[in-house]
C-alpha cells in the first residue's frame, strides 16, 4: 500500500476506492472507516485540550485587562477578587489625575520613534528588496546574509559607543537618533521580509510589462504593489511593534525629554503601596498599539517573524 | 530584435569601439541593479559595523570614565577579568541557562500546541488568536505583570488561586509560592516562556500545514499508529521548523534585557550578559571592561549564527534556486 505515496492526488480518489490487492478487499473498508473516524474523535479531545492551554496561556492578559478595571482595594486581595465591581479609576490614576505625572509625552515619544523609524526602514529595505529579488544583483544570496548578521550582533555589543557618540555629538536624549537606532534595528529584518514578499510576485508578469515598455513606476503600481502590498503592510506592522518594544537603547540613550512608554513603564518596577491596578491599567494602555498591530498583521506574522524562511 | 538593439543603442555612443561601447553599459546596468541597494547597505554599516569596530578598541583599553586620567592601552587585560570575574563568570553562565532552557521549553510546549491547532476543532482561530496574545504584550510590560499581578507572594494571582483552591476544601493552609525571591531564575524563564511559546507555536504550525498530507494519509491507511506517523513522517519533516525556530528564539532570548531588569533587576544570579554589561559601563562606568564582556557576546552569539545561518540558508537555497 505504500505504493500510493507516489500516486498523484487526482489518481489518489480513483486508488482508494477500489481496493488494491484481492488480499486486502476483506479488511480495506473497515481500515478506512477507521481512518475517517479516528481524526474526528481526536479532534474533541484535542479542541478541548487547545481551548483549555489557549485560556491558560490567555490567563495573563485577560487578569492584566480585568484587574485594570478594579479598584486598588480590590485588585489586592487574596483570593483574588473576580466578581469585583469595575472602575476607571485606576486609567485615570495612571493618566496622571492625583500624580500629575502624564503618560502622554512617552506614548507620543513611542509613536513618533516607531512610526518614523517604520517609514525610514520601509524607504530604505524597499529599494534594497527590490534590487535583491526582483531584479537582483549578482551575489544578492551574500548581500542578504551581510544584511542578517548584523542583526544577529546584539545592541550591547554596540551601545557603549553610540552613547559615547550620542554623548559627545549632544544627541543623548534625542528622538531622531533613537530613530536612527530603531531603524538600524529593524532594517535587516525588513529588507528580508520584503524580498521574500517581493519574490512572490511572478516573473512572467514583470517580463510581459517590460516587453509592453511599460516605466518602472507602472510595473511598481500595476504589478509589484497589488500582489507585495499585504506583506509590505505586514513588515511595516512588525517593524513599528519592535520599535514600541524597545526598552534597552531607548533606556541607555534617551532620558526626561525623549523617554518611551517602556522607559516610562520601568518606572512602576519598584512600585510600593497599593498600585497594582495601575500597572495593570499601564501595561494594557501600552500593549493597546502592539496587539492590534499583531492582529493586523496575524496572516503575515509567521512569515515575517521568520524572515520569510515559513510562508 | 532589430528594433530592440536599436532601442538600446544611443547616438551619442556610436564613436566609441563596440567591445568598449559594451563593456559600459554592462558596467553601467551592473550599478544601475546595485543602485537601490546602496542606500540601506551604506546606513547599515555606519550604524551597526562600525560601532562595533569601536567596542573591539575599547575592550583593549583601560577606560572608566570616572578616572579619566588613567586612560591607557590595557591589552587583554579586560578579557582576562570578564573570565574570572564571579559576576561576570556567573552572567555568562545565567545566560546559557535561560537562553537554553527557555528555547527548549517553550519550543517543546509550542510543538504541543502547533499539534493541537493543526487539527480542525470549533473556534480553532479564536484559540490561535488567544494564544497569540503573549507574544504581543510590550516585553516590559509583560514582566510587570508577572511581578506584581501573578508572582507577587501576597496578593499576586498564583497564590490567590492556591489560597482559593484550598478553601474549597476547607482547607485555610494553602501553599504559597515566592518564586521572586525563592527561585528568581525560575521567574525569568517562566514569563520567557510565556511569552515565546506563541512564537514557536506560530512557526511549527506553519511547518505542519506544509506537511504533504498525501503521504500522512496514505500513511494512516497503511494502519500506521499515530505515534509512528508523528515519529517517522511528522517530526523529521519538522525538523527544519525545529531548528529555525530554535535559532531565532535564541538569537533574541541571548539579548533579552527587558525581562531580567524588570523581574529581578539582575539581582540574586539572574544577572544575563546584556544586563551584566548595562550595569558595567551604565553604573559602574568600566568602559573597556563592559566592552570586553560585549565582544564575548559576540563570541558566543556567532558560534549559535553560525549554525542559524546554515538552516535559515537550507530553508532560503529551495528559493533562491528558482
Amino acid at each position: 500500500m505504500s505504493t500510493l505515496t507516489p500516486a498523484a492526488p487526482q489518481n489518489f480518489g480513483p486508488a482508494r476506492s477500489t481496493s488494491p490487492t484481492a488480499l486486502n478487499t476483506g479488511r480495506t473498508p473497515r481500515r478506512r472507516g477507521k481512518a475517517r473516524m479516528d481524526p474526528t474523535r481526536n479532534n474533541t479531545a484535542a479542541g478541548i485540550a487547545a481551548w483549555l492551554l489557549a485560556l491558560l496561556f490567555a490567563v495573563p492578559v485577560l487578569w492584566m485587562i480585568l484587574t485594570s478595571f478594579h479598584s486598588e482595594t480590590d485588585a489586592a486581595t487574596n483570593p483574588p477578587s473576580i466578581a469585583a465591581n469595575l472602575t476607571l479609576d485606576a486609567y485615570r490614576e495612571f493618566f496622571g489625575e492625583t500624580s500629575g505625572v502624564s503618560p502622554w509625552p512617552s506614548l507620543i515619544n513611542s509613536a513618533t520613534a516607531s512610526i518614523l523609524s517604520t517609514v525610514l526602514v520601509l524607504l530604505l529595505a524597499f529599494p534594497a528588496a527590490y534590487a535583491l529579488s526582483i531584479r537582483p544583483v549578482k551575489k544578492w544570496t551574500d548581500v542578504m546574509f551581510f544584511f542578517l548578521s548584523t542583526k544577529m550582533m546584539p545592541v550591547v555589543a554596540a551601545i557603549l559607543p553610540l552613547y559615547l557618540f550620542a554623548r559627545t555629538v549632544g544627541a543623548l536624549d534625542n528622538i531622531w537618533f533613537l530613530i536612527l537606532m530603531y531603524t538600524s534595528m529593524n532594517l535587516p529584518i525588513a529588507v528580508w521580509m520584503m524580498r521574500s514578499f517581493l519574490a512572490e510576485v511572478p516573473e512572467e508578469m514583470l517580463e510581459a510589462a517590460q516587453i509592453d515598455g511599460a516605466n518602472l513606476l507602472l510595473i511598481l503600481r500595476k504589478i509589484i504593489a497589488p500582489v507585495a502590498m499585504p506583506g509590505i503592510a505586514a513588515t511595516a506592522l512588525i517593524c513599528f511593534i519592535f520599535s514600541w518594544n524597545e526598552l534597552l537603547l531607548a533606556r541607555v540613550l534617551t532620558g526626561v525629554v525623549a523617554g518611551t512608554a517602556p522607559v516610562f513603564l520601568t518606572g512602576f518596577v519598584s512600585g510600593q503601596g497599593l498600585f497594582l491596578a495601575q500597572v495593570c491599567a499601564a501595561a494594557v494602555v501600552i500593549s493597546l498599539p502592539v496587539l492590534f498591530a499583531g492582529f493586523a498583521a496575524q496572516d503575515k506574522l509567521v512569515q515575517g517573524l521568520s524572515l520569510g524562511a515559513v510562508k | 530584435m532589430t528594433t530592440a538593439t536599436a532601442r538600446i543603442s544611443r547616438p551619442g555612443r556610436n564613436a566609441a569601439t563596440p567591445s568598449q561601447n559594451a563593456r559600459q553599459r554592462e558596467r553601467a546596468l551592473a550599478w544601475a541593479r546595485r543602485a537601490p541597494l546602496l542606500p540601506a547597505l551604506i546606513f547599515l554599516i555606519l550604524v551597526t559595523q562600525l560601532p562595533f569596530v569601536a567596542t573591539l578598541v575599547i575592550s583593549f583599553m583601560n577606560w572608566n570614565s570616572l578616572s579619566p586620567d588613567k586612560t591607557a592601552f590595557a591589552g587583554l587585560e579586560n578579557y582576562a577579568t570578564v573570565l574570572t570575574d564571579p559576576d561576570l563568570r556567573q552572567a555568562i553562565f545565567t545566560t546559557i541557562l535561560l537562553t537554553v532552557s527557555v528555547v527548549l521549553v517553550s519550543l517543546l510546549i509550542g510543538l504541543g500546541l502547533a499539534l493541537l491547532l493543526d487539527k480542525k476543532f470549533i473556534g480553532r482561530g479564536l484559540a490561535r488568536t488567544l494564544l497569540i496574545a503573549p507574544f504581543l504584550v510590550v516585553p516590559v510590560a509583560a514582566a510587570l505583570i508577572w511581578k506584581h499581578a501573578l508572582l507577587n507572594p501576597t496578593y499576586g494571582l498564583i497564590n490567590g488561586v492556591l489560597t482559593w483552591v484550598w478553601s474549597l476544601f476547607g482547607s485555610a493552609a494553602a501553599p504559597q509560592l515566592d518564586l521572586l525571591s525563592q527561585a528568581p531564575m525560575m521567574a525569568v524563564i517562566l514569563s520567557l516562556v510565556w511569552q515565546w511559546t506563541p512564537f514557536m507555536m506560530l512557526i511549527l504550525l506553519a511547518g505542519l500545514q506544509s506537511r504533504p498530507m498525501d503521504t500522512v494519509e496514505a500513511a494512516q491507511m497503511d494502519g500506521a499508529t499515530p505515534w509512528g506517523i508523528f515519529r517517522h513522517l511528522t517530526l523529521p519533516h519538522l525538523r527544519q521548523y525545529l531548528e529555525l525556530g530554535g535559532l531565532l528564539g535564541a538569537i533574541y532570548i541571548v539579548q533579552n534585557f527587558d525581562a531580567v531588569f524588570t523581574l529581578t533587576a539582575g539581582g540574586l544570579g539572574t544577572a544575563n550578559l546584556p544586563y551584566a554589561i548595562y550595569q558595567t559601563f551604565y553604573f559602574a562606568n568600566e568602559y573597556g571592561l563592559a566592552s570586553a564582556a560585549g565582544v564575548v557576546v559576540v563570541i558566543g552569539t556567532i558560534i549559535v549564527a553560525t549554525f542559524a545561518l546554515r538552516t535559515v540558508f537550507s530553508l532560503f537555497k529551495k528559493e533562491a534556486a528558482r
